[in-house]
């Protein structure tokens, strides 16, 4: 009953949109795809639409931050203060199996619904449907890599902390541009060629162009599927991966990188008989995907490290404290920071 | 006349099944030359060792080797077992699936694969579930007397597999979008893309089993074919034998369903292909079905690893291939059925 009226609200709330108390503070904002939508000057209450709109807004300001898509699983909530691992599943509202009642999202009142990552027409026109029918105003972010400071700082402004989206940006932009730099320094012939395999055979992996893909692309890496064409996610045979015989191998499937070691198959890779297999942490997100949001900042530094030890000679721990204590708002233990790093840590012998 | 046709369409079958393993050896994504294959063979009969790198070795006896095997078993046992379901269902649309077992051993792989389990014990889902949702299916059956006992248990085993296909879409529902719903994806597409030498072990034991148990029964469910009342004027008890079948061809049906996914249309289509050659009799059909389903599998499976750069599911493959010929049989399927 309740949420029906908060519906019915929301229509009205649409209906009068002009003249109505709601609409007297609000200011017209552009999101990325040139979509208009009328947000509220005072921004206090956002619904994100998918796990990379969480992060985002989450980072960005996790008080505003009215619930998940989807719940945190035991192993993950460690990572989050609990006040806001307790807030409620609200489900998803994006194109990718959609389990949010719209209903719902009206109850919780949001004045701003923002999803975050590709910007196609598909999910255009969701946010078209979505804001129409319920008349909150729906901003579309682009996730793409480079595009991190500038949706950091523009959401920022947009949730009304324009000095946290800044700082955001700052950092986002300075572990950009050092990767960059400490990667442009490698010469070419020392850029691995890497296969990233996903699922519990590891025999899913992303063409190039696929957004699973960019952090590979970005370390300055060659991803060995590349050579498949451009497109999203496929799959492909162990015969494949022997003849690619890649430098090495990303997987974040624990699964997959477990049977990996027993596998005779894998054993002729040279990466395998190299120990150059490099399994991404995943709580409270993945670090090269799981959601594709910006946990990927993280995960860059990690590649860097786990692909030249050389050029990236730091201990990974500091850098995995700050990115964390930023975007979770909780300062990770010692023994959490250990779990992480060793589980990114090559493996010896 | 009868048995010169058999003889020649089981030495056809054969032949056409050594070509298509011949060929299946030769091509794949791995750079291996006749030549190097012909050393490695010729190595291993004298047993020394190959003057070749190792993963010319791994390729061909590691990858390439079990994932032919599979494909023949797979096959085998789908055309086997479809064509047992046939004769005993005494209906030409029966597929080795009607009774649950595809969706049963999908529910637990998707099941498997959503609790993040390891490859093995998601194949031993899938395995166990294809088994038990046949064997649901067969005590509803029973449980309910008074009916015409094959609608009842053909009807049970839809019913049960459209539940089935639910709870898998529940599964996909609450999986996670990035990582689990691809894989899931995958798997009920059906691939042998992954298939290594313990997946064979594995599923080669049930196949044998099943089948001899079927080749033993050959005549019987010929008998079956006629009508229960048939069958009991001939001294046999059909409720009996028709449990041994349906367990049997559940058995190979589970067990290479769960190493290949799903994979629809051999079931159907081979055993028609069969019976277009040597008629209805089951002691011809079921060898002949055996070899048909093995070949065809192997031939598409070698087409799905070796015709684009990416592996094409082996469930939209058969589907290409299998609609037109299913098509095809319909038009002429008066003609084959009397």
């Amino acid at each position: 009953m309740r949420s029906r009226r908060a519906f019915l609200a929301g229509a009205a709330a649409l209906a009068l949109a002009p003249s109505s108390a709601r609409a007297q503070a609000t200011r017209t904002v552009t999101d990325d795809t040139g979509r208009r939508a009328e947000v509220p000057a005072k921004v206090e209450r956002v619904y994100a639409a998918g796990p990379p709109a969480s992060m985002l807004v989450f980072a960005l300001a996790p008080e505003k931050l009215l619930g998940w898509t989807t719940p945190f699983r035991p192993d993950e909530r460690p990572f989050v203060p609990a006040k806001y691992a307790d807030l409620p599943t609200l489900g998803r509202l994006t194109g990718r199996g959609n389990t949010a009642n719209v209903e719902i999202v009206l109850a919780a009142k949001p004045d701003l619904i923002v999803d975050y990552g590709s910007v196609g027409p598909t999910f255009v026109s969701l946010a078209d449907r979505v804001q129409a029918q319920t008349g909150m105003p729906y901003l579309l972010l682009d996730g793409a890599f480079d595009r991190f400071p500038e949706s950091l700082r523009r959401l920022g402004g947009i949730l009304g902390e324009p000095a946290r989206g800044e700082e955001w940006g700052r950092y986002a932009q300075g572990i950009l541009d050092d990767v960059a730099a400490r990667v442009a320094r490698i010469p070419r012939e020392r850029r691995p060629r890497v296969y990233y395999g996903r699922g519990p055979r590891g025999l899913d992996t992303g063409l190039a162009g696929s957004i699973n893909m960019e952090s590979i692309e970005r370390i300055g890496a060659t991803n060995v599927a590349a050579a498949l064409g451009k497109g999203g996610l496929v799959q492909v045979s162990v015969e494949q991966v022997l003849a690619w015989d890649p430098d090495a191998i990303v997987t974040i499937d624990r699964t997959f990188y477990a049977n990996l070691w027993r596998d005779p198959l894998w054993q002729g890779l040279k990466a395998v008989q190299a120990g150059k297999v490099f399994l991404s942490p995943n709580v409270p997100y993945g670090w090269i995907d799981f959601p594709p949001s910006i946990n990927r900042l993280v995960g860059l530094r990690w590649l860097g490290r786990s692909l030249y030890p050389d050029a990236f000679p730091e201990d990974l721990r500091p850098f995995v404290r700050e990115f964390y204590t930023r975007a979770y708002h909780q300062t990770p233990t010692q023994e959490q920071l250990d779990a992480l790093v060793r589980t990114a840590e090559p493996r010896r012998g | 006349m009868t048995v010169g046709r058999t003889g020649l369409a089981v030495a056809g079958a054969l032949a056409l099944l050594a070509v298509a393993v011949l060929a299946a050896f030769a091509v794949g994504r791995y750079p291996v030359s006749p030549g190097e294959l012909v050393t490695l063979l010729q190595s291993k009969l004298t047993g020394t060792a190959p003057a070749l790198p190792a993963t010319v070795e791994t390729v061909v006896f590691g990858i390439r080797g079990p994932r032919i095997l599979a494909a023949l078993l797979v096959g085998a046992a789908l055309a086997a077992s479809g064509a047992a379901y046939q004769g005993l269902f005494r209906n030409p649309l029966v597929s080795p699936d009607i009774l649950g077992v595809s969706a049963g051993a999908a529910f637990g792989a998707v099941l498997g694969i959503f609790l993040s389990l390891d490859v093995w014990a998601i194949q031993g889902l899938a395995f166990v579930f294809g088994l038990a949702a046949v064997g649901a299916a067969y005590a509803i059956a029973a449980s309910l007397r008074g009916h015409d006992p094959i609608l009842v248990l053909v009807l049970a085993g839809v019913v049960l597999g459209s539940l089935l296909g639910a709870c898998i879409a529940l599964v996909k529902y609450l999986a996670d979008p990035y990582n689990q719903l691809p894989a899931i994806t995958y798997w009920l597409l059906g691939s042998l893309a992954a298939t290594n030498p313990g997946d064979v072990r594995s599923t080669l034991l049930p196949v044998a089993v099943g089948l001899v148990v079927l080749w033993l029964l050959r005549w019987r469910i010929n008998v079956l074919s006629l009508g229960d009342e048939e069958a009991a004027s001939l001294g046999i008890r059909a409720g009996r034998i028709r449990a041994v079948v349906i367990a049997a061809a559940t058995l190979v049906t589970a067990a290479v369903v769960s190493i290949s996914g799903i994979i629809g249309w051999i079931g159907l289509i081979i055993p028609h292909v069969a019976r277009l050659l040597v008629g209805p009799d089951f002691r011809r059909l079921l060898p002949v079905a055996v070899l048909l389903g093995a070949g065809f599998l192997l031939g598409v499976d070698t087409l799905a690893r070796t015709a684009a750069r990416i592996e094409i599911p082996l469930g939209v493959l058969t589907a290409f291939v299998g609609t037109p010929l299913f098509l095809w049989l319909l038009a002429t399927a008066r003609r084959s059925w009397q």
